[in-house]
């Protein structure tokens, strides 16, 4: 388990709670009466079998999907319905389990694609390049290098991502995201399809957000060795209801985790 | 002899830009959304016939202000009623979608306006110029209407491409063109950005519309010109502006040389008809360019991973 850190002495300052929420799409219930919350500067695993409802459960953060019951509050203020775009405004940031980037750009392009909402000046500046525009896209490119020298993906960045090995596209997602200066960042299975080498990799990237700049992280995964080393709560999901939220070994021990993961005869 | 090859070099660069007008519109939805809108043929109908109507009842300019709030109000309907709705599909089905548009505009069109054919008079001059007289015998003859045209294309296309080129425009764009939920899960907003860049595309089927009408009067065959928009495309790229100039150029020039270089040499070699290379050359001309490079003179090319 992780060392405690100076985030964890504010760990009682809830960034969202996420109070009685249900999604279904006609017949199909994804999510029933979940509730749960986020503190500041924590890593929050969500976990569960395939369908649990994780991912539904990320995307009524991010605002794709409008539970039909339920509240969410995101740094103190409750809302029912937000677009995607005002939660990305609002400091919420994600990837996603298939990799969605923007395919025909550059490593270099999709991650200043992330500065989307951080710059200011009017379009007629932008469209003549005049002085103002011009520092901000050069303040806003700086802050993309930073970037890249922290995620090391330096040599790539005029690469089309493309052409990119998957390990690498899910790395400049994550760089994409963190372009956005989140407040929480969401990351939905950021290790799938890796190799050992490249989950130690994103592994230490997770924990030296979380631990350099204080990004609240909620991740969902199926690596457990992964989920138990790095968060500090887990929730589990199974068939969109909450069976289990607590510490990694809390959760682990809990009859009910196994069961839903092995399977029980009744 | 080289006289006549002048002036339809002339003639045909000059429709090869309304060409290139019809083209733009394609090039700026397919820009934002990676779909070919179907529907850009029916919005020129749609465009040349409000402004025809509504000319008869007021002067030009109101006219045309009016026409293009329409233009506007119909890209914000689109938006509202249909493109919503579509967030996060295949672009097959964003395609189907321009379809069903094209063929409601064009009918919605008709039962609104009529379905006559219509006149548009700018007052553009109509006597023909004379140029280079004392190096040609007669001189080269141009229509200055169609220069008109050309040069309001040339601004247009001059204003365009500043503001997708130079802005963070751009890449906002290609970012929803790639991807709807990676581009809103980044802040952009997926609504406003379609809106906007549907009601650009209406008032460049507007212009279109007005240079085709004086043309050739509004008429239903306004929305079949869209069709030539096709090859221009392939020429040029889906993605490119510029590109969608070029093309429109190439077209057109290269379609009225071939009606008068070509056809005297077919016709004298295989004893046929003749006539009618306009018609065929342009689709013959994109065919090549698939075969040789089929991401256009200026397209991106598609870079996958397999």
């Amino acid at each position: 388990m992780r060392a405690p850190t100076g985030q964890d002495i504010a760990a009682d300052e809830l960034l969202l709670s996420v109070d009685d929420v249900s999604l279904s799409f006609g017949g199909v219930k994804a999510v029933t009466g979940v509730s749960f919350d986020i503190r500041k500067g924590e890593i929050r695993a969500i976990i569960g079998p395939n369908g649990a409802g994780k991912t539904s459960m990320l995307n009524v953060i991010n605002g794709f999907y409008h539970p039909q019951r339920g509240k969410i509050t995101f740094k103190g203020k409750t809302r029912s319905r937000m677009r995607p775009y005002e939660a990305a405004r609002g400091g919420i940031a994600r990837t996603f389990q298939n990799v969605a980037l923007f395919k025909g750009m550059t490593a270099l392009d999709n991650i200043m694609a992330g500065r989307a909402l951080k710059m200011r000046r009017g379009f007629f500046c932008q469209m003549l390049w005049l002085g103002p525009a011009l520092a901000e896209e050069v303040e806003h490119r700086r802050r993309v290098e930073e970037i890249i020298d922290f995620l090391k993906i330096q040599h790539i960045r005029k690469t089309p991502v493309g052409k990119l090995p998957y390990g690498l596209q899910k790395r400049v997602e994550l760089g994409r995201a963190l372009a956005m200066e989140p407040d929480l960042l969401l990351l939905d299975e950021p290790m799938a399809g890796m190799n050992l080498e490249e989950k130690e990799d994103m592994s230490r990237y997770i924990l030296d957000l979380n631990n350099h700049f204080g990004t609240t992280i909620a991740l969902i995964e199926h690596d457990m060795g992964v989920v138990m080393d790095l968060s500090d709560r887990v929730l589990v999901l199974d068939h969109g209801i909450k069976i289990a939220d607590g510490a990694p070994a809390e959760v682990q021990a809990d009859a009910r985790v196994i069961d839903a993961y092995l399977g029980v005869s009744h | 002899m080289l006289g006549p090859v002048i002036e339809t070099l002339i003639g045909g660069l000059l429709t090869g830009v309304l060409y290139a007008l019809v083209a733009l519109g394609f090039v700026l939805i397919f820009k934002a959304s990676g779909v070919f809108n179907f529907a850009q043929g029916a919005m020129v109908l749609f465009a040349a016939l409000s402004l025809a109507r509504l000319s008869e009842f007021m002067p030009l300019l109101l006219a045309l202000a009016l026409s293009i709030a329409i233009m506007i109000a119909l890209a914000y309907a689109i938006e509202l009623l249909v493109l919503r709705h579509l967030i996060n599909q295949e672009g097959i089905i964003l395609f189907m979608a321009t379809l069903g548009i094209a063929y409601f505009l064009e009918g919605f069109g008709q039962t609104l306006w009529g379905s006559d054919i219509y006149k548009i008079d700018l007052g553009l001059p109509t006597n023909p110029i004379f140029l280079f007289e004392t190096v040609f015998p007669g001189g080269i003859l141009v229509d200055p209407a169609e220069l008109i045209a050309a040069i309001i294309c040339a601004v247009l296309v001059l204003v365009l491409a500043l503001f997708f080129q130079f802005t963070r425009m751009g890449r906002a764009l290609r970012a929803v063109a790639d991807d709807h939920q990676a581009a809103q899960s980044v802040g952009i907003p997926l609504g406003q950005i379609w809106l906007m860049v549907w009601a650009v595309a209406g008032l460049v089927a507007l212009v279109a519309g007005m240079m085709w009408g004086t043309k050739l009067g509004v008429q239903f065959s306004l929305s079949l010109v869209a069709l030539k928009a096709l090859p221009v495309l392939i020429l040029g790229g889906f993605t490119s502006i510029p590109g969608a100039i070029v093309g429109g150029l190439i077209i057109g020039a290269g379609e009225k040389l071939a009606e008068v270089l070509l056809a005297p040499v077919l016709i004298r070699t295989f004893d046929l008809a003749g006539g009618g290379i306009e018609n065929w050359f342009a689709y013959v001309l994109a065919l090549l360019f698939l075969l040789v490079r089929p991401q256009g003179l200026f397209g991106e090319r598609i870079i996958e991973r397999v």
